[in-house]
């Protein structure tokens, strides 16, 4: 029985090539690895290995032909020589690509869940940022035995920012391990023990130092569920300081929101204040899928009011209005939400009411939420301490113009950080980063005012 | 061409140049005593020779082998036809590397992580070849759900975490996976491999600081081809002996002939029991030979066909065992039936892998996230 040689694909891209030379003959034994052809694509010359063995019987196409499509037959093997004259019919075909259709359009986004409602009479506990997010972790350990915390000098130093303060006490070294200073290594080992079934916390000590790990958070833990088709999870929480801090200089100031909002297969947390801060790091961790969250340090050391009840864990993917208004939407998320709130209390006396919305999640945008606000005000302002360039605040203007263009009465403005990287002197950070005064005067342009 | 000779030198022997006999038994001493030069005041796993298999035993790895091989080649096929598209990482060459070590596990407790030319792994672990073919076809049976391709297969169930496309990656992953057999505390022992190339990356070195600083139970396995791509060894590597790659982290080492199916399981059973019995990480350095290119598109003009060639006649692993059985009694038809089961086998699966349909489009959005938010 003949076996069909066909002219190979040798390379993803190539549809054409030049059979330049036959290396055997009619007639030539061959087995597995032998060499039969050369062939010239417009990249490089190839070779053609056999695969089958038996004796050539006819070539079909000669060395020198140009332009011999992919899948073209070009000579017949068989099991010996006079066994090629009659060429069985061809194996099925390479299906033909089926027509580009359009791809249907995604599902649309789940309903986001509200906040859980607060008990009436519920005490409530001022708590530092810091604080909450500790609390956040040790009641998720006591919980649940396969979460654990690493990082650098998380345990016996009690944390660099003392976000870990007293953990190593009450979880013990198993639970709560100090790492070299091993960026990549330790976030790439976090990422499998959460393929292996456990529940890591993964501590940057700052956010700029996971650029060294940002391939483990992107290849590894975000594309894993849907490379895998859905078998193999990496429930990991990566978190840490981000953004601008006070006077580090550039390369410890970058809010990388933006970068890992881009990518699909995270969740991406930036919360402002305690309450946020721990009910949503108990939510990452009891997250199925692989979080980024970006805590702030000038954020850490201040107090808001926290409830006092048992197990207060806030949806992911819910954005918060901090503060209703009329007359223009503020949105922003992390630090700067402190920023459109001293900002809409100014807007305030000056007769101009601000709605102020909390994105808390970057990932999924609570767009709804966005939109809900800018069909009241008509008119949408952005704050994000973080460069203007490809941000939070340019996708978000995307999204308007998308999803709710009928209801601008004025082009979407933003107040980002300067697009320079973050300088030492003082009053040239002072100069680089959003504030409450930079925010009025765009409100009032976007106002009218 | 000295310097191209070089990195197919086994410990004193040459792969390429001496039998198969000569290249198995005498390396496995002569590295075993360089490593003891080196460290002689440092304990290390006990020195390993060929594993004594019976005959049921050899077959089984000669059917397993064999499977691999021509799998593969069909695999090479399917490509050339389109059927296959992008990267596509053959095993060819290395087959005694995954059956050899896969056999010496516990499939009850153990994992296996590695890179990107992972088909023989899957193989060497008994899944299904018509779900392996189909997920090279882009289908929507193949075991990714046609989402993973060549370089992302994953079987949970068999513990088998990938699959891997970013060179080194694997290793620090394979890591965590130790690091979760040690928190739970379950017995099991991870097998991480990688190349030669990727024992070049940085978080390899990360990685061998944390696991034997905390002693995880992981085997680190370099299945050294000869090349990183269209680089050998020795143009790459400062300390080309890459057994010898974790001695600054006091991680022993020991260097196996990849091409003899009972030594590098032999090996295998060393390093496991070292590993199990608490004393940290061990690294193999399989010594094996790729024949196709690094990838299909890879022309392979960076070395001679003749020593491509001297490989296969010389050191093949298939051949060599197929040399033991034939010594141990076993019959030349016995070997035929094999051959021809295994064929069908390969046939069948490529059939499947053909006929099978691709995935409906909406699956396009789905596994993006496990949950809904």
């Amino acid at each position: 029985m003949a076996i069909e040689i066909k002219m190979p694909a040798l390379s993803p891209t190539m549809e054409e090539g030049t059979l330049a030379k036959w290396l055997v003959k009619e007639g030539d034994s061959v087995s597995s690895g032998d060499i039969m052809a050369e062939i010239e694509t417009d990249k490089a010359t190839m070779e053609f290995e056999a695969v089958d063995e038996g004796v050539i019987g006819k070539i079909l196409v000669p060395e020198g032909s140009e332009g011999v499509k992919v899948g073209t037959v070009i000579a017949l093997i068989g099991s010996d020589a006079g066994d090629v004259t009659t060429p069985i019919p061809a194996a099925a075909p390479a299906p033909v690509a089926a027509a580009p259709a359009a791809p249907p359009p995604p599902p649309p986004p789940a309903v986001a869940h509200a906040d859980p409602a607060i008990p009436a009479g519920t005490a409530m506990v001022a708590t530092t940022v810091r604080e909450a997010l500790r609390d956040a972790m040790a009641e998720e350990m006591r919980r649940d035995e396969r979460v654990f915390v690493m990082g650098e000098e998380v345990a016996e130093y009690q944390g660099a920012y003392k976000v870990t303060q007293g953990l190593l006490d009450m979880f013990g070294p198993r639970r709560v391990i100090d790492t070299p200073i091993t960026e990549y290594g330790f976030a790439g080992l976090g990422a499998g023990a959460a393929m292996g079934g456990l529940r890591p916390v993964i501590e940057f000590m700052t956010f700029n130092f996971a650029l060294q790990a940002i391939d483990h958070i992107i290849n590894s833990a975000a594309k894993t569920n849907y490379m895998s088709g859905g078998q193999m999870r990496c429930p990991i929480v990566f978190r840490g300081p981000n953004g601008a801090a006070s006077r580090v200089g550039a390369q410890h100031s970058q809010n990388f929101g933006p970068w890992y909002a881009s990518v699909p297969g995270l969740i991406v947390l930036a919360p402002y204040d305690a309450a946020d801060a721990k009910g949503l790091m108990k939510a990452a961790i009891r997250s199925e899928d692989p979080v980024v969250f970006l805590e702030n340090e000038l954020m850490y050391g201040r107090s808001f009011d926290v409830p006092a009840i048992d197990d207060h864990v806030l949806p992911i993917g819910k954005a918060l209005v901090r503060r209703t208004g009329s007359d223009l939407s503020i949105v922003s998320y992390s630090i700067g939400v402190g920023v459109a709130l001293d900002a809409a209390e100014k807007l305030a006396a000056e007769g101009i009411s601000a709605e102020v919305i909390d994105l808390r999640t970057l990932r999924p945008l609570d767009t709804a939420t966005v939109i809900a606000s800018l069909r009241k005000t008509n008119r949408l302002l952005i704050v994000e301490e973080g460069w203007p360039v490809c941000s939070i605040a340019s996708e978000l203007a995307m999204v308007v113009m998308e999803q709710a263009f009928d209801d601008l009465d004025a082009p979407v403005l933003r107040v980002c950080d300067e697009d320079v990287p973050l300088p030492y002197a003082a009053n040239l950070e002072r100069a680089a980063i959003i504030d409450a005064d930079k925010v009025v005067a765009k409100a009032r342009t976007l106002c009218n005012r | 061409m000295c310097g191209a000779r070089r990195h197919v030198n086994l410990g004193e022997g040459d792969l390429a140049a001496k039998g198969q006999k000569s290249a198995t038994a005498k390396p496995a001493k002569a590295a075993a005593k360089a490593q003891g030069a080196v460290l002689s005041n440092r304990e290390k796993p006990e020195a390993h020779g060929r594993y004594p298999a019976d005959l049921a035993t050899m077959e089984a790895f000669y059917r397993e082998m064999l499977l691999i091989r021509r799998f593969e080649e069909k695999a090479g096929q399917l490509y050339g036809l389109g059927l296959i598209g992008g990267f596509c990482h053959l095993y060819i060459g290395q087959e005694a590397v995954a059956v050899g070590l896969q056999s010496a596990l516990d499939p009850k407790r153990d994992s296996v992580i590695t890179g990107y030319r992972d088909h023989g792994h899957m193989l060497a672990y008994g899944i299904d070849p018509n779900v392996i073919m189909a997920e090279l076809t882009g289908r929507a049976a193949g075991i990714s759900r046609g989402k993973g391709g060549s370089m992302h297969m994953f079987s949970v169930e068999h513990k088998f975490y990938g699959g891997h496309g970013i060179v080194g990656a694997q290793v620090a992953l394979g890591n965590g996976l130790a690091f979760a057999h040690k928190y739970r505390d379950d017995g099991g022992v991870c097998l991480a491999y990688f190349g030669d190339g990727a024992a070049n990356q940085g978080q390899v070195y990360e990685s061998f600081n944390m696991a034997e600083l905390w002693k995880l139970p992981i085997v680190f396995v370099i299945e050294n081809n000869q090349y990183a791509m269209g680089t050998s060894v020795n143009r790459a590597s400062a300390e080309d002996q890459l057994y010898r790659r974790g001695e600054s982290f006091r991680i022993p080492g020991v260097q196996v002939n990849g091409m003899d199916v009972l030594e590098v399981r032999d090996a295998a059973e060393k390093a496991l029991a070292w590993v199990r019995s608490g004393k940290g990480p061990v690294l193999l350095e399989l010594k094996t030979y790729r024949y196709r290119g690094h990838s299909m598109s890879d022309p392979a003009k960076y070395r001679s066909r003749e020593e491509v060639q001297a490989v296969r006649e010389k050191s093949d692993p298939i051949e060599g065992l197929k040399a033991d059985l034939l010594k141990a009694g076993a019959s030349e038809d016995a070997l035929k039936a094999i051959d021809q089961e295994i064929r069908k086998i390969v046939s069948v699966a490529a059939d499947f892998a053909e006929s099978a349909p691709e995935p409906d489009l909406p699956e396009l959005y789905t596994d993006v996230l496990v949950e809904n938010y």
